[in-house]
């Protein structure tokens, strides 16, 4: 029982960044009918921002190190410590969380660039096209990013108190075996703030309406005489935060290097196809299945019976749901069914 | 207006193409590209893409898995050299054959499916393969290391030919050592074949039967004719050209890793074929000349050698242009591949064929002008 | 001889009664049009013929074997093409190979792997998609990428890719929709051309001209259910016929 729960707590903050990682995707294609496969590189840009912040928050100073007495030695000083002290010090501890405040500017202006330079040609194109097109520049930002901060995997660090490990098991009053890291709950509470939001705007705002109208049948919306492709061009933004943010809450887990991209947007597009095509809920709930399925998968007591299982449980469980049930779990009926 | 093909314009294209790979040791060198090594890799990539053009240029299935058939054919190669012999021919027959079963097996389920969903169902098992390949099947694949041969490998059938002193002997075929020349020779050999047997198939009712896929499942139905055994077989074909080209590559260098087999792997024959020209004889063969030649000499440029180009330009401009290009050679060239990617899908989707075939068309031809007017005026 | 049987045909759209016990026979040989205001199920009543959609109940017997549950490759090999409302054709290849694909269909069967002969001096095949190309008069074209052409053209290269197959029965869905009034009249002819082949033809028709011109018999289907049969003379006397019509809003 105890076990069960903590490979569920395990598998919610990876499933957490499937969800949002596949939201966007879905935003993306049920509305504007894109497969993005440059999707991936979107999140890992989003890890970057904070890499790039914490870089520029950490610009440093070299300075006479005056515990070192026997002969000249130098330290490097950040800035703002020595500008600002103690509260230059929190600041730099706190690179993360204020990281979001700047992706979110940044992330929009990604994907505005994206679906105004490029993707926007291609609405009418084939989707084995939009494939190429976007896994083009998937490549490039990729490689980008590798040429300025290397092909090794930057670690970031979270705020002080959020360091540690809670022990869960003995706030539930279960085994006092059950420790989670607390980061790690943070990106899980983010996760569902970010989707709560998400969801609220799509839902209350009169844009929401015309875009959930749109993923529905988007050639009447189109006839309505609403400027459809504005809208449009704004949901690519949405998704690109939504996508980015995930990133850089995620660097604390998973130090970001230039390819995280890639392996997460193979998986994001099984999580798409996992939860039905256009559909937002499903997406979420695969996401955070999926999550949850591979971390059972990753228990040693499953590893005995079936080797290998973490490795492709993933995989396994898309390929079962395209053959028996190709609209998704939560996929409309005659939605790309074919 | 669709030109007609004729047996005797065909068979003209393949004795050129025949000639033009054979002498490629002589006319590559002018353009610096004349040894076995590259020269290689053209011929193995080329089979690669022109088995891929066979599914993708023909049926229109995008798969993106085929690098998983080119991993099983080298590994099986490899395994073949280990323990039976280091002669090639069984190597290679095993590697297609294991790799066509593969391809059977992950065709059968994934042609369940069309269009996008074919590519994730390929795009599942080739990540599937990969993974595994790293993990549980470390005892066949020997996972980060990489299959590599012994000294002390069984070789049940030359086991007596080990070398004096006790190396490691070099693949052979019936004695003649695949290294250096005689390696690319052979490579270029089982090229022309495989680009004669596609040649064939393009031309014959199989071939024309699968451009009906891509064109219109429905009508097919409707005209009585089965769509998945033909969608099928020409999975399993490419699946097998893949794999030949895998073992191909572990001929000339008896190594097998799972990063052959990786998702981006795949993208990369995608993107020859489409540089080329999809559906084309010509095209896919072009385009892994071309991105093998150019990935070779981008990535052998080096900060001096931009200096040395640029050098004649005054010395601040000359250091701002090397730090830009110097992002796209040497390490960067996957820049350059991704630009090129991007540019090809945007601008030119038919390829660097469709491109002469404008150009050919704009500057020499006035028949075509003339029976292009009614077409436009038709309806 | 009856060629085709449908028994008690029965097929709901969730709450959309589409088809409503259709009862219908064929006899070899003839023109058979079934007629209709837009919705009554004509279109769906052919789409249970070739296996496009599965009737909830009933039976379709065409010559002996029941049509039901075979895929609509099989039911083609047993001699059944069908001319669609909007050309179904293979828009990206010249119009021989249009030609030519069903041909080798008909003589070779749903699936042959001969990827070694070159189907272009396969001259058996060829020669029929030749001859068939003449017959409707598009041999000029035969060179040309059928996607580029008219849309009636279209139609006639459509209706000759079922006519090269040689059918017993032929369903012609709305063959002259869109067409001017010379296209028409050159339809009409062709099928009046291989009628005298012995094909029988279930026609869908809006065009009173051509049913008269060509049909044995005529059905009426409205809202799902067959009002009325006879004779195209009968037809037009028919008073239920023209409640039909004017209760759907036609003239
Ligand atoms: N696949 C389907 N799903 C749901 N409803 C359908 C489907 N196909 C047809 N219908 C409905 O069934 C009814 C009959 O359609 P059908 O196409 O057979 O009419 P029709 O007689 O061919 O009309 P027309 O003259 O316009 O071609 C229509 O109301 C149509 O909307
Ligand atoms: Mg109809």
């Amino acid at each position: 029982m105890d076990a069960i729960f903590l490979q569920i707590l395990n598998g919610l903050d990876k499933g957490g960044a499937y969800a949002l990682i596949a939201l966007g995707l879905t935003l993306i294609f049920g509305t504007l009918g894109v497969v993005n496969f440059a999707h991936g590189a979107v999140f890992m840009l989003g890890a970057f921002c904070a890499v790039t912040l914490n870089k520029i928050l950490t610009l440093s100073q070299r300075i006479r190190d005056e515990s070192v007495t026997f002969f000249e030695a130098y330290k490097e000083v950040p800035y703002l410590e020595v500008w600002f002290g103690e509260t230059g010090s929190t600041l730099i501890e706190y690179s993360v969380p204020i990281s979001i405040l700047v992706a979110i500017p940044v992330m929009l202006l990604v994907g505005l660039a994206m679906e105004r330079g490029l993707f926007r040609f291609f609405y009418n194109r084939t989707h084995a096209e939009q494939i190429l097109v976007s896994f083009g520049l998937a490549i490039v930002i990729q490689e980008i990013v590798k040429a300025f901060y290397g092909a090794n995997p930057i670690p970031q660090a979270p705020p002080e108190i959020f360091a540690g490990s809670a022990n869960i098991g003995a706030m539930l009053g279960m085994s006092e075996a059950i420790v989670y890291p607390w980061w790690r709950l943070v990106y899980l509470v983010f996760a569902g703030i970010v989707i709560a939001a998400v969801f609220c705007f799509l839902q209350f705002t009169t844009f929401g309406m015309v875009v959930r109208a749109g993923m529905m049948d988007r050639e009447t919306v189109g006839l309505l005489g609403i400027n459809i492709e504005r809208r449009f061009t704004i949901v690519f933004g949405l998704a690109a935060v939504v996508s980015g943010l995930a990133g850089v809450m995620y660097t604390p887990i998973l130090p970001p290097d230039y390819h995280m991209g890639m392996d997460f947007l193979v998986l994001s597009f099984v999580v798409v196809v996992v939860g039905g095509m256009g559909s937002l809920g499903g997406a979420v709930a695969a996401g955070f299945l999926l999550g949850v399925l591979q971390s059972f998968a990753a228990m040693a007591e499953i590893k005995a019976i079936i080797p290998g299982i973490d490795q492709i449980i993933i995989y396994l469980v898309a390929v079962v749901i395209l053959l028996v049930r190709p609209r998704g779990l939560m996929g409309r009926k005659g939605v790309m069914e074919t | 207006m669709i030109a007609p093909t004729t047996p005797r314009k065909d068979m003209v294209m393949f004795i050129v193409f025949a000639i033009a790979i054979l002498t490629l040791p002589i006319w590559m060198a002018p353009l610096g590209g004349s040894y076995p090594d590259l020269l290689q890799k053209f011929a193995i990539f080329g089979l690669f893409a022109v088995g891929f053009n066979i599914l993708f240029g023909l049926t229109g299935y995008l798969s993106f898995g085929h690098a998983a058939f080119l991993g099983v054919g080298s590994y099986t190669a490899v395994w073949s050299f280990k323990l039976l012999s280091m002669n090639i021919l069984p190597a290679i027959f095993f590697g297609m054959i294991t790799s066509g079963l593969f391809a059977l097996i992950i065709g059968y389920v994934s042609l369940r499916r069309s269009g996008i969903y074919f590519s994730i169902l390929t795009l599942a098992f080739a990540q599937m393969s990969y993974n595994l390949a790293y993990s549980v099947l470390t005892p066949i694949t020997y996972g980060e290391t990489g299959l590599q041969l012994a000294q002390y490998d069984p070789r049940i059938l030359d086991a007596q030919a080990t070398v004096e002193g006790g190396g490691i002997p070099l693949t052979n075929l019936f004695g003649l050592e695949m290294q250096g020349w005689p390696g690319f020779y052979f490579c270029a050999v089982v090229l022309i074949i495989g680009f004669y047997i596609a040649m064939r198939i393009t031309r014959s009712p199989f071939g024309m039967m699968l451009l009906a896929v891509k064109s219109n499942q429905n009508r097919m139905n409707y005209t009585g004719l089965n769509t998945r055994p033909y969608t099928l077989a020409a999975f399993v074909i490419s699946g097998i050209y893949a794999g030949l080209a895998g073992s191909l590559m572990a001929v000339t260098d008896p190594l097998a890793g799972a990063e052959r087999m990786q998702w981006t792997a795949s993208g990369e024959v995608v993107l020859m074929t489409i540089l080329g020209g999809v559906g084309t004889l010509l095209g896919p063969v072009l385009g892994a000349a071309i991105i093998k030649y150019f990935e070779n000499i981008f990535s052998a440029i080096n900060e001096s050698v931009l200096h040395a180009f640029f050098g004649f330009l005054p010395d601040f401009i000359e250091n701002g242009l090397v730090n830009v290009a110097s992002l796209f050679v040497g390490k960067g060239w996957h820049l350059t591949l991704g630009v090129l990617f991007m540019v090809m899908v945007i601008f030119l989707p038919g390829g660097v064929i469709e491109a002469y075939d404008r150009i050919r068309k704009r500057f020499f031809s006035k028949e075509t002008r003339s029976s292009a007017a009614p077409q436009a005026g038709d309806d | 001889m009856k060629i085709l049987e449908v028994s008690n045909v029965n097929k709901r759209f969730g709450g959309l009664q589409a088809l409503d016990d259709v009862n219908l026979t064929v006899e070899q040989g003839h023109v058979h049009a079934i007629i209709g205001p837009n919705g009554a199920g004509k279109s769906t009543l052919l789409n249970c013929f070739v296996g496009r959609l599965m009737p909830d109940t009933g039976s379709v017997i065409f010559d002996g074997t029941s049509l039901l549950g075979l895929a609509p490759h099989e039911i083609n090999q047993t001699g059944v093409s069908r001319v669609f409302q909007t050309p179904e054709i293979f828009e990206d290849l010249s119009l021989l190979d249009n030609l030519m694909i069903p041909a080798l269909a008909k003589r070779d069967g749903a699936f042959t792997l001969n990827a070694w002969g070159r189907v272009d001096q396969d001259a058996e095949i060829r020669d029929q998609a030749e001859h068939m190309l003449e017959d409707v008069g598009l041999q000029d074209k035969r060179h040309l990428q059928s996607g580029t052409m008219s849309r009636g053209d279209k139609r006639r290269l459509e209706l000759a890719m079922c006519l090269v197959q040689n059918p017993k029965l032929l369903l012609l869905d709305e063959p002259t929709a869109g067409m001017s009034r010379a296209d028409t009249n050159n339809t009409i002819d062709l099928l009046k051309k291989i009628g005298e082949r012995g094909i029988t033809k279930v026609i869908i028709e809006h065009d009173m001209h051509v049913v008269f011109s060509l049909a044995n018999r005529v059905s009426v289907l409205a809202q799902g259910h067959v009002i009325a049969e006879g004779t195209p003379e009968e037809m037009k006397e028919d008073q239920r016929v023209k409640d039909a019509y004017l209760g759907a809003g036609h003239e």
